[in-house]
């Protein structure tokens, strides 16, 4: 067990260095040059060489990349060529948002769709467990950005009740954080809880016509115990699967979320990075994004194990 | 008092009879072998008298266990008595226990959920009864998952459920056929022993006749939803009055 973790923390450490190496490589390789977006087109070469060399672009490439990564592993991102800010703070408030809107938002999803997928399933023969399929239909149909502003039009125009938008760091404001959180965490996880919700119901209806689950209940458990004490762990592996994507992919697709909701996160610094040219900043926030997928890949890996005795090696 | 009586028993899916006036009694302790090819709707009717037909599926008609009536009772009576009373051993041992529980517990659970243990006696006896149905190093195995058992074990582990609340009645649905020869007689030695020890009655589902001669006192034969004969193994076996029997007998010799 310990062995195996072993070789799965080499392969994720192997992993981020490999990816690491495409991300530089692949940006340095990228036509334009950094200092002439920086200084504009009027720019003399005299000022443009002087400032290739302040920013250490007229060095060898590998020495960019290792000077680059030397900085990034203790926290420094390098300073951005377009605003001459330090990029690693913002990146890293940044991220602390996307992480806290990801987190909370598929907290929701999940508390939907375990229930809701697991009463499909049960009662897919009755009106009510179609009516819960059809529901998540429907959810799935919604774009999250649509959910967002359906939601702040009742709570936050009509009723009053939370903001519109807007971040208020935990550490500021505990009770002002959580206000804020909870519209673009709802309109996050209705939509991926709806998508969850399905792939629960699949994995549950398959569970239950498994033959330890007749066994479960030729002991005598009653259909609702026989599923939950039997089934649900083996279902929770497929589930986990689309989780792990869905995790993944919001790290970047919450953006739209941001965007409604004024969130000042991953995804928004990214694109704003982008538009402004500001390679060595996307250059940065592209790695840290790589490497919180391969982290969530890791984790689902590990979980598999935990979950299933069969993917253990003895 | 007669154990387990069947009368007029049908089963029907959306209206297309799958078994047809099926009736039959056990008498406590008795050994009675069910035979037939397959479809002719020994398993079904042996998942009708536990209660645990596939859904779509209805059955009518009267299957009395001593003098409760079993068709048409709750989901709590029947669970009540399912596991305790009368328990049942499948035909797939691969995939009868659940993956990701140890084996031990899912034979110890038999009896913590029917309360004839306490939690450290059902932990202690899960190991007996695994060494009763004689498996090798039973306390090894019974912290071992069930993918690192062979379906022959598996298939002990599956009787060692079923025997563990000492049940008045016990279903076997083909326990031996997906197993190899030289495994199959292991395993049914031990579920003679198993039922003559606790003197349980025994509905023994199987379309092996060697099988029936050898564990089964009485026999009934199926034949397309019904049965066609009954009589005592050897009699039925050496002068078949029905001719589905004697056809039967001429395939298996």
């Amino acid at each position: 067990m310990a062995l195996a973790l072993g070789r799965k923390v080499l392969v994720l450490v192997a992993s981020v260095f490999v990816a690491s190496l495409v991300v530089f490589a692949f940006l340095a390789v990228l036509p334009g040059d950094p200092a002439q977006v920086a200084l504009g087109l009027n720019a003399t070469p005299e000022l443009l060489a002087r400032t290739r060399a302040e920013f250490g672009l007229d060095r060898p490439l590998v020495t960019q990349y290792l000077d680059w990564m030397g900085g990034v592993l203790t926290g420094d991102f390098g300073t951005s060529y377009v605003t001459r800010e330090a990029i690693g703070p913002q990146l890293l408030d940044r991220l602390g948002v996307t992480l806290w809107l990801v987190g909370a938002g598929m907290l929701v999803a999940l508390l939907i769709a375990m229930p809701l997928g697991t009463i499909a399933a049960v009662r897919h023969r009755k009106p009510s467990g179609a009516a819960v399929s059809a529901l998540s239909q429907l959810g799935v149909a919604v774009p999250a950005f649509l959910a967002g502003i359906i939601l702040v039009q009742i709570f936050a125009v009509r009723l009053g009740w939370l903001p519109s938008g807007g971040w208020t760091p935990p550490v500021r404001d505990p009770v002002e954080w959580l206000r804020g959180l909870i519209l673009p965490a709802l309109s996050l996880g209705l939509v991926q809880g709806a998508v969850l919700t399905r792939y629960v119901r699949t994995a549950v209806l398959d569970v239950q016509s498994e033959d330890y689950i007749r066994t479960a209940r030729s002991k005598g458990l009653r259909p609702y115990p026989a599923l939950v004490r039997h089934g649900l762990r083996n279902a929770a592996v497929p589930v986990l699967t689309v989780l792990g994507l869905q995790l993944a992919t919001l790290l970047v697709g919450a953006v739209v979320i941001e965007r409604v909701f004024v969130l000042p996160g991953l995804g928004s610094m990214l694109l704003d990075a982008v538009a402004a040219r500001d390679l060595l900043t996307v250059q940065g926030i592209v790695l840290v994004l790589v490497v919180a997928v391969l982290i969530v890949n890791f984790v689902v890996d590990a979980l598999y194990t935990v979950l299933d005795p069969r993917l253990r090696r003895s | 008092m007669t154990l387990l009586a069947v009368e007029d028993l049908g089963i029907t899916a959306g209206g297309s009879p799958l078994v047809e006036d099926v009736s039959f009694a056990i008498e406590p302790g008795e050994r009675v072998g069910l035979i037939g090819a397959s479809g002719s709707g020994k398993s079904l009717t042996a998942s009708a008298v536990m209660g645990l037909l596939p859904e779509g599926l209805t059955a009518y008609g009267s299957v009395r266990f001593g003098d409760r009536e079993l068709l048409g009772a709750g989901e709590r009576e029947l669970s009540r008595l399912r596991g305790k009373d009368i328990t049942m051993v499948f035909q797939e041992p691969m995939t009868a226990l659940n993956p990701s529980m140890r084996v031990g517990k899912q034979v110890a659970e038999a009896m913590l959920l029917h309360r004839t243990r306490d939690r450290r006696a059902a932990s202690k006896d899960a190991v007996e009864l695994l060494e009763r149905v004689r498996l090798p190093e039973p306390e090894r195995l019974a912290r071992a998952y069930p993918h690192q058992l062979s379906g022959g074990q598996r298939q002990r582990v599956v009787l060692a459920i079923a025997l563990a609340n000492d049940p008045a009645l016990l279903i076997c649905d083909e326990p031996t056929t997906a197993l190899d020869v030289t495994v199959q007689a292991r395993i049914l030695d031990v579920l003679a022993d198993g039922v003559r020890e606790r003197e349980s009655a025994l509905l023994f589902i199987t379309h092996d006749l060697a099988v029936v001669a050898t564990v089964c006192e009485r026999v009934l034969v199926m034949n397309e939803g019904r049965i066609v004969e009954s009589g005592p193994t050897r009699r039925v076996l050496s002068a078949p009055e029905h001719e589905y029997t004697a056809r039967l007998l001429e395939a298996s010799s």
